[in-house]
């Protein structure tokens, strides 16, 4: 068994403890905007949030985030704002996204958009250092130079 | 539908009161869909098509797959602006995969630049029946969509849909067509002061005749292309709605995790599968000529049990076949054969028999995996005597046949849905058949849709790779310093006719192909050919510059006298790069330049070398000349796009055989350009008011051996093999007076 929010909905699967989240909410659940990309954390599509923190869904346990509040590329735009009184809103960064142009293929950017606003979250305006070490998402088709200007027009907000 | 035999463009009245406008052409065809409607003895597909309803709302059916090129917009700008609709009356839909919509401008277009490419036909085979099935594709690849489908298709529905609707309302004013003009969905009488927007007229508008050949809008008339416009599949990527491929799911879905022979081609011997039948959800383990699924009702799940699931696959002749094997092979054939002619002028050997100086560069590439982020993956689901099939793909008509032979089922039983793709590069092009097979068998096993996908590690280990190839030069030159002959010996295939060809002023020329064939599958891979032999044409006439004394950027000016569209690119591209200027200290510049899928790119990249020796990235200034950018902003993003695919290529990428089979398993061994190694990009795009030219592809080609260039006036190292991880560079050799 397990059980945990998801964008503010409870959830109890009977499922096994060491599944994976990411096979949770895309074969229990259905729900898809979460991605598989590397089964290994090493390229951040699967990334949702846990306690509004970045994680790679792909490689976290259920049984590790039992009872914990999850949210999911299709939840974002409706948590609210974070304890940072700096940090954008979420449904900000997708406009930014939008305004941007910043996805190509777009497989990518779910667990591209979580990262990003965990991070600006703790941290409203990184330097471009703080970037490179925080967003290491892979992009096939080579979105970063509009995620980072994605980013920058976020910043001070 | 209206059809006269001559004509291309057809009209017919729809369901509520609308008018559907299609541009068509004929084809030797076996379908019999189309030719239900269409004048005896000639069949027509229909390439574009536009649909005009009551309420003034416009819909264009786009006949290509979106995989992040904006192509579902940048058509739909095309005919919009050619029928002077309101953008946001516009709605786009990606027409089905059904025979009356494929594609055949691609074919026709391709056709007059290079004969039919072989990335169109599978690289194996090129036999009448293959031929024949072009007639089949759908397809999205060439950088082809907007110049071939875009120009020949849509801007001509469109303008169809323009002229027919002037027709329908001079009628009901009884004035004359002259007297009437358009803008933004209505047609205008301006003597008179009456309009009436497409909406009412559409219904009429059916009555019709279409145009035999309507007239184009000059480019100062566009209202629409040539304005950045917002991507219309951007908003459902930012929040999670966008559907791929791999999202297809049902209560009732079953998932299926495959293991493949571990060396291609070889056959599954034997499978012993007891203890992963006992695990949780586990239905099925299937067994293939060429590996064993398991299907459970999860994926994780079935993935988890087939990790338990002991296979036996035959051994081959390949068993043993390394990378270091392959080269060998190579470098055998290069010095024993003669090859076939590739281009030939001159007499080479002669010139380099009387030459001051020759030089000499042997260079190679390795294999490429695609690695698309969404892995390759194929839902089928067999009901009622029919299968619905959802999968990425860059060509929806050729997997619904495929299907349909390898199910066992007639093609007009598949039902394709349409998706976004995950990447594409050339991976999801028909004839990379493996997972559409496999999902297809496996599903055929069951009543209930069945997801078949691959790991990340399967994905990478059972690509369809960009092929490995070694490529030796020789060039001549005379006593002051000028080139006599070029001399060029490569491994095939060629896949892209022409990539390896120059377009310097170099009297003798002999550039052969020798066979490079192994037992390694090969398929394009994002600018197919134009990626490794821009690497090595590139970086030897930049060796023959050096060799020369000469300032490598002047080199190829002064040898491309005869092409003004090269020499523009490279000027614009040195001039925003400052090429020339004093650099800061342990930086450097190096330039290349090619032309390919009918665009012409110049790049140059400021490199410099960090603390372990490892090349740095700082910024590539990029100028393409693709004749006018329908959707500037969009086509800037694609060659971004294209300079750090090719740029994680140059730097990282590398597929090795061990034991017959990839040694690589995922990103961490295949690692890719992130956030933290992305240059600064600077795009220039040039409108030199040509014939569009690509843009998917052409910006990958130049930039190994930009940043190859640029290493060797900063180190004196020449880079005869990619990838730039395995050199270490020295800082301590700058090449002076560059």
């Amino acid at each position: 068994m397990a059980r945990f929010k998801v964008n503010g909905v409870e959830h109890d699967l009977d499922i096994e403890p060491e599944m994976p989240l990411l096979w949770a909410l895309r074969d229990e659940l259905g729900m898809t905007g979460t991605k598989f990309g590397c089964g290994i954390a090493s390229c951040g599509a699967c990334t949702v949030h846990v306690n509004g923190s970045a994680i790679r869904s792909c490689v976290t346990a259920v049984s590790t985030v039992e009872g914990q509040e999850i949210t999911t590329i299709e939840g974002l735009a409706n948590v609210a704002v974070g304890v940072n009184p700096l940090a954008p809103d979420p449904s900000a960064i997708q406009q930014a996204w939008i305004d941007h142009q910043v996805p190509q293929c777009g497989y990518c950017q779910s667990g591209m958009i979580m990262a990003v606003s965990s991070l600006l979250a703790s941290n409203p305006n990184p330097t471009d250092a703080e970037i490179d070490s925080n967003i290491t998402n892979v992009c096939r088709c080579g979105s970063y130079p509009r995620v980072r200007s994605a980013i920058r027009s976020l910043a001070n907000v | 539908m209206k059809i006269s035999r001559r004509k291309f463009l057809l009209s017919t009245a729809v369901v509520g009161g609308g008018v559907l406008i299609a541009y068509s052409a004929t084809r030797p065809s076996r379908h019999k869909l189309a030719n239900a409607d269409l004048a005896e003895g000639e069949e027509r597909y229909i390439t574009s098509y536009l649909k005009v309803m009551p309420n003034n709302e416009v819909t264009i059916y786009v006949p290509h797959t979106e995989m992040g090129q904006g192509v579902h917009t940048s058509l739909a700008m095309m005919a919009a602006d050619e029928m002077d609709a309101a953008w946001e009356l516009v709605k786009i839909e990606q027409a089905p995969a059904i025979d009356l919509f494929a594609n055949g401008d691609i074919v026709t277009g391709f056709a007059g630049e290079f004969g039919v490419p072989s990335f169109l036909m599978g690289l194996i085979g090129a036999s009448s029946k293959a031929i024949a099935e072009i007639g089949n594709l759908q397809t999205t690849g060439g950088s082809a969509s907007v110049r071939f489908t875009g120009e020949t298709g849509m801007r001509v529905a469109g303008a169809a849909a323009r002229e027919m609707l002037i027709e329908c309302a001079a009628n009901h004013w009884r004035v004359a067509t002259e007297e009437c003009t358009t803008s933004l969905s209505y047609v205008q009488h301006n003597a008179s002061g009456r309009s009436l927007s497409y909406g009412e007229l559409a219904a009429d508008a059916a009555l019709l005749e279409p145009p035999e050949a309507p007239i184009l809008k000059d480019r100062s008339q566009f209202n629409i292309m040539g304005k950045s416009m917002s991507r219309v599949d951007i908003p459902a990527k930012v929040n999670g709605t966008a559907i791929y491929g791999i999202d297809a799911h049902s209560n009732e879905m079953l998932y299926a995790a495959l293991r493949l022979a571990p060396v291609f081609g070889a056959k599954l011997v034997s499978v012993d599968a007891s203890e992963a039948m006992s695990r949780r959800g586990v239905k099925r383990v299937i067994e293939l000529e060429d590996s064993v699924a398991v299907v459970a009702d999860s994926y994780w799940r079935a993935k988890e049990a087939l990790n338990l699931v002991k296979s036996k696959f035959e051994t081959t002749e390949n068993d043993s076949v390394s990378s270091a094997e392959i080269f060998a092979r190579f470098d055998e054939v290069l010095a024993s054969e003669n090859g076939s002619k590739d281009f030939e002028q001159g007499d080479t050997d002669a010139a380099m028999e009387s030459a001051a100086d020759v030089i000499e560069g042997n260079y190679r590439v390795p294999y490429l995996a695609h690695a698309a982020m969404e892995p390759m993956n194929c839902t089928v689901h067999f009901h009622d005597d029919m299968a619905d099939v959802w999968t990425s793909t860059q060509d929806p008509l050729s997997i619904r046949g495929r299907v349909a032979s390898i199910g066992g089922l007639a093609e007009e039983k598949v039902n394709y849905h349409i998706s976004y793709l995950g990447g594409g590069f050339g991976r999801r092009l028909p004839f990379n058949w493996n997972v559409i097979d496999h999902a297809t068998l496996i599903a055929k096993e069951f009543d209930v849709p069945v997801k078949t996908l691959l790991s990340r590690e399967d994905d990478m280990q059972q690509d369809y790779y960009r092929p490995a190839v070694s490529s030796n030069f020789r060039a001549a030159f005379d006593a002051n310093g000028n080139l006599l002959a070029w001399h060029n010996r490569f491994t095939g295939p060629i896949q892209t006719p022409g990539a390896a060809r120059i377009p310097y002023a170099i009297e003798n020329q002999s550039i052969r192909v020798v066979n490079g064939d192994t037992h390694v599958p090969i398929a394009a891979w994002r600018s197919v050919d134009h990626s490794q032999q821009t690497f090595f044409t590139e970086s030897f006439v930049d060796e023959a510059a050096h060799r020369a004394g000469k300032n490598p950027y002047q080199f190829r000016l002064d040898l491309l006298q005869q092409h003004p569209r090269h020499r523009k690119v490279l000027e614009v591209a040195a001039k925003a790069a400052g090429y020339g200027r004093n650099l800061p200290a342990g930086r450097a510049l190096g330039i290349a330049v090619q032309e390919s899928f009918g665009s012409f790119a110049a790049e140059v990249a400021e490199v410099s070398i960090d603390a372990n020796d490892q090349p740095v990235i700082h910024k590539i200034t990029c100028a393409i000349d693709c004749g006018w950018a329908v959707n500037p902003d969009a086509a800037k993003a694609q060659v971004e796009s294209g300079i750090i695919y090719g740029l994680t290529a140059a730097l990282y990428g590398e597929i090795t055989i061990k034991d017959g089979r990839v040694a690589q398993n995922n990103f961490p061994d295949y690692e890719m350009v992130r956030m933290a190694t992305t240059p600064e990009i600077d795009v220039h795009i040039v409108e030199s008011g040509e014939a569009l030219g690509g843009l998917g592809e052409p910006s990958t080609p130049p930039i190994a051996a930009a940043v190859a260039n640029g290493l060797f006036i900063l180190t004196g190292q020449r880079v005869r093999e990619l990838p730039l991880k395995n050199h270490n560079f020295s800082r301590s050799i700058p090449v002076a007076g560059i």
